[in-house]
């Protein structure tokens, strides 16, 4: 009898059947950081559809239902779960779409820090010389400006620049802006260290041989290889972006309150302090660390996993 | 030995230093949301920048913090036959020590009147300023005015030498942006000098050694620093912190706490102040809306706003219950507003659909409702209620809440479409409400409101001697008002000042900080 069974690993095999996988199942707190990251990325994404109320849709507020304490608490009512803002919003359902725009703010930051950053670094590390002298110093100034203070100045050329009467609808993209430029030296970096490993390899000398263009080299067979690091840069990235999204948002200078995010939303709740009315800060600010602390867990079991000298 | 004497003799000295420094300045670090708008005095009528501009310049006549009309530049004042003479305070001095004299007051009455003046409405009672002597005038009227005194209190005088000497002669033209000396310097006779000056951030005002009144009035201030803190929560840190002895404006949500903590007292009193929103109903189109055509001009949907807006529940949960809801947008104490005119319209979100529909609108149209963030008690959470409010009948509202700066500019442009705003009233009577928000031409009249005979009473007011005749006439364009709803009233505003038990401060119902009667214990 012939075996006509494929001989190659099936993809769920090739998946599991690495030292990655391995180390990630002999690790709890990977695990657990996953499962919570993976959890809050899917609740705030789903929130149109498990949030009780829709925050955004002003006709389901009502004044009256304003400033209820969680459902727990005495006066709070049982529809309200974690209780109502000022406004008489729900608490749960501003939290999972404040999330959802937290971290869409947060991914579509690092991408396009990563891919600024990530490009630049390949250029760098390929080309070398004056062009690789020129990036890498732009990028040393930069790191040495705290990424906060920049990102706030950019954020408000931006804001600036606008019309006042387009201020609110752009804000989310004057954000992601601000933010994305503040990144892309740590991706440059790494993407610089890379290329200047690859480059060297025989296999890029022999596409030089062959006559490929250069960008066709840095395509196709230096840029796949560096992905390995620019992804844990990318994975602790995620978390500082969400950090800084809430920092500009809470200092005003971010996500509108008419739409808010996480950071507006703890802004906003920190004005009730005083009065006693805990739960309008305190739940947003608690998702934000909850999100946060396991994003950055999962980061940094990934640096680790990925690192062949700390295997 | 000599060690021991030098050691004794500075400990004495510092212990005598002490108490001294000590004695040496009552400070008082005062706080509230915004920033005067501009030190030009005519420049912007505005509750904050007159408070401001009152500390340094000063008017003929002005009114205690009860409200009491008292004396100020004037000494005293009768009636003439064709106006008022007003018998000037003598040997008063500006701060840059030229003499206060008639020509000063002329100048000033003048400059009030200028096309860039946003006292015009207060200043036309006055045709003319006749000089009798150096401290007599004459203020001509357009016939018996008998509530000019009252007219006066917002007209702050002004040296016409230093005007000239600096190319201010007249007003800033604050809604074109521009910018002139006096914005940020000021030359006036009242009790505090300007130090310095950095908008929205801080001011510092020292007594003026030698202010008339100085005797005369309890208040021992020597310096006061002025410092706007935007963020609420902020401002009431500071207070707790001891940071800054007087809050003009705290939220009302944390009033309790204030209380509570040691060496702090809040104090509150009904303002006179109504705050209201205002209908584009004259332009063809609005600049916000789809619509081809201004729904604003059909009374019915200007009745359904008003019929949608839960007044009770504005005031219960955004105003911590510190407001009184309305119909009016001018509160008890100005004569004119009476309990029948006051009452309330209700809150019956049906029949406001149903006002739509028959208006054409059921499916409901958006608009843009402008906002101030940082000037009136909670406006932008006000507005915020109001949009949710009124998505309930419908309407798609779109907030733009900017702080008052740049809101301001657009109701006196007349470029907004619906727009939130307070109107406090110097004069308590209702004439400085409708020449300013109700006649065709009124300066903060962004409505567009034309009302022929709202137009002849704001006229007739201002010589009618007959009181009883004078009200009638006032209540008779009240009840027009009523019937044609141009704007929204929301409520009379309740104001609470927080402050250090170190200091007496009196409150004062129209938000002005009266610092010649506050006492440092």
């Amino acid at each position: 009898m012939t075996d006509f069974s494929d001989p190659r690993p099936s993809r769920w095999q090739r998946l599991t059947d690495n030292d990655i996988f391995w180390s990630f199942i002999h690790s709890p707190g990977a695990m657990i950081a996953a499962a919570v990251t993976l959890l809050c990325i899917l609740a705030c994404f789903a929130a149109p559809l498990i949030a009780p109320f829709n925050p955004f849709d002003p006709a389901q507020i009502s004044l009256w239902d304003g400033k209820l304490p969680p459902a727990w608490v005495d006066g709070g009512q049982p529809q309200y779960w974690l209780g109502t803002d000022n406004q008489g919003r729900d608490m749960l359902s501003t939290i999972l779409y404040g999330g959802r725009l937290s971290i869409l703010v947060g991914l579509a930051a690092v991408c396009l820090g990563m891919v600024l950053g990530v490009s630049l670094g390949v250029i760098s590390g390929y080309v070398g010389g004056a062009t690789d002298a020129i990036i890498m110093r732009i990028a040393d100034v930069q790191l040495t400006i705290p990424g906060i203070l920049l990102a706030i100045l950019i954020n408000g050329i931006g804001r600036a620049i606008l019309p006042l009467e387009m201020r609110e609808d752009f804000a989310i993209y004057v954000v992601i802006i601000a933010i994305g430029l503040t990144d892309w030296p740590q991706f440059a970096r790494v993407a610089r260290g890379a290329t200047l490993v690859e480059a060297n390899k025989e296999y890029v000398q022999a596409a030089r041989v062959i006559g490929l263009p250069g960008w066709l080299i840095m395509l196709r067979h230096i840029f796949p290889n560096t992905l390995r690091p620019v992804l844990v840069i990318a994975t602790i990235g995620l978390a500082l972006a969400i950090i800084a999204e809430a920092t500009l948002s809470f200092l005003g200078q971010g996500i509108p309150p008419t739409t808010p995010s996480l950071g507006t939303l703890i802004r906003v709740g920190n004005e009730y302090l005083f009065s006693g009315l805990w739960w309008i800060t305190f739940f947003p600010a608690l998702t934000l660390v909850v999100l946060v602390f396991s994003v950055n867990l999962l980061g940094d079991w990934m640096r680790d996993a990925l690192n062949p000298k700390l295997r | 030995m000599t060690v021991t004497r030098t050691l004794a003799a500075a400990l004495m000295t510092t212990a005598m230093a002490v108490p001294m420094a000590a004695q040496a300045e009552n400070v008082l670090r005062w706080t509230s949301q915004g920033d005067a708008l501009t030190l030009d005095p005519h420049s912007q009528n505005e509750g904050p920048t007159n408070s401001m501009n009152s500390l340094i310049y000063e008017s003929l006549v002005s009114r205690n913090y009860e409200l009491v009309l008292e004396p100020e530049l004037a000494e005293s004042w009768e009636a003439a036959p064709d106006g008022w003479t007003f018998k000037l305070r003598e040997g008063v001095k500006f701060h840059d020590g030229s003499d206060f004299t008639a020509e000063d007051v002329v100048f000033s009455f003048e400059r009030a009147l200028a096309e860039s003046s946003d006292f015009k409405e207060q200043a036309k009672a006055v045709t003319s300023v006749e000089v009798i002597d150096d401290y007599t005038v004459k203020l001509i009227t357009d016939g018996p005015n008998p509530i000019l005194a009252n007219q006066l209190t917002g007209i702050l005088i002004m040296d016409k030498d230093w005007s000239e000497a600096n190319n201010v002669t007249t007003p800033q033209d604050y809604a074109a942006s521009e910018e002139t000396f006096a914005v940020r310097n000021a030359n006036g006779t009242g009790p505090f000098v300007v130090e310095s000056r950095a908008p929205e951030e801080l001011t510092v005002l020292t007594a003026n050694p030698d202010w008339w009144g100085t005797d005369l009035f309890p208040g021992n201030l020597d310096k006061i620093e002025y410092r706007p803190i935007s963020n609420a929560a902020t401002r009431v840190a500071a207070l707790l912190s001891g940071e800054v002895d007087f809050v003009l404006d705290p939220p009302l949500q944390d009033l309790k706490r204030i209380e509570a903590a040691d060496g702090l007292e809040v104090k509150t009193a009904a303002q006179i102040r109504s705050i209201f929103f205002g209908f584009d109903m004259a332009s063809d189109k609005l600049r916000s809306s789809s619509l081809e055509e201004n729904p604003f001009k059909d009374p019915k949907v200007r009745e359904a706003f008003n019929l949608a807006i839960d007044k009770d529940a504005i005031q219960r949960v955004v105003m911590e219950g510190l407001s009184f809801p309305t119909a009016m947008i001018t509160p008890p104490g100005v004569l004119g507003n009476t309990p029948e005119l006051d009452e309330q319209f209700g809150f019956d979100p049906e029949k406001a659909k149903a006002l739509l529909t028959e208006a054409g609108y059921a499916d409901g149209f958006s608009v843009q409702l402008d906002c101030p963030n940082n000037r009136y008690n909670n406006d932008e959470k006000i507005c915020q209620a109001a949009v949710a409010m009124l998505a309930k009948v419908g309407v798609d509202v779109k907030l733009d809440a900017i702080p008052k700066a740049q809101h301001f500019p657009k109701i006196q442009n007349r470029t907004s479409d619906f727009y939130m705003l307070g109107w406090g009233v110097p004069t308590l009577d209702s004439h400085y409400v409708f020449a300013y928000l109700l006649a065709k031409d009124g300066s903060w009249n962004a409505t567009g409101y034309d009302n022929a005979r709202v137009n002849e009473i704001t006229q007739a007011i201002t010589t009618e001697t007959d009181l009883d005749k004078r009200t009638a006439l006032i209540d008779e364009a009240w009840q027009i008002i009523r019937e044609e709803k141009p704007y929204l009233p929301i409520h009379h505003q309740v104001i609470a000042w927080a402050m250090s038990d170190d200091f007496d401060i009196p409150i004062a119902s129209d938000d002005g900080l009266r610092p010649r009667y506050v006492v440092k214990k």
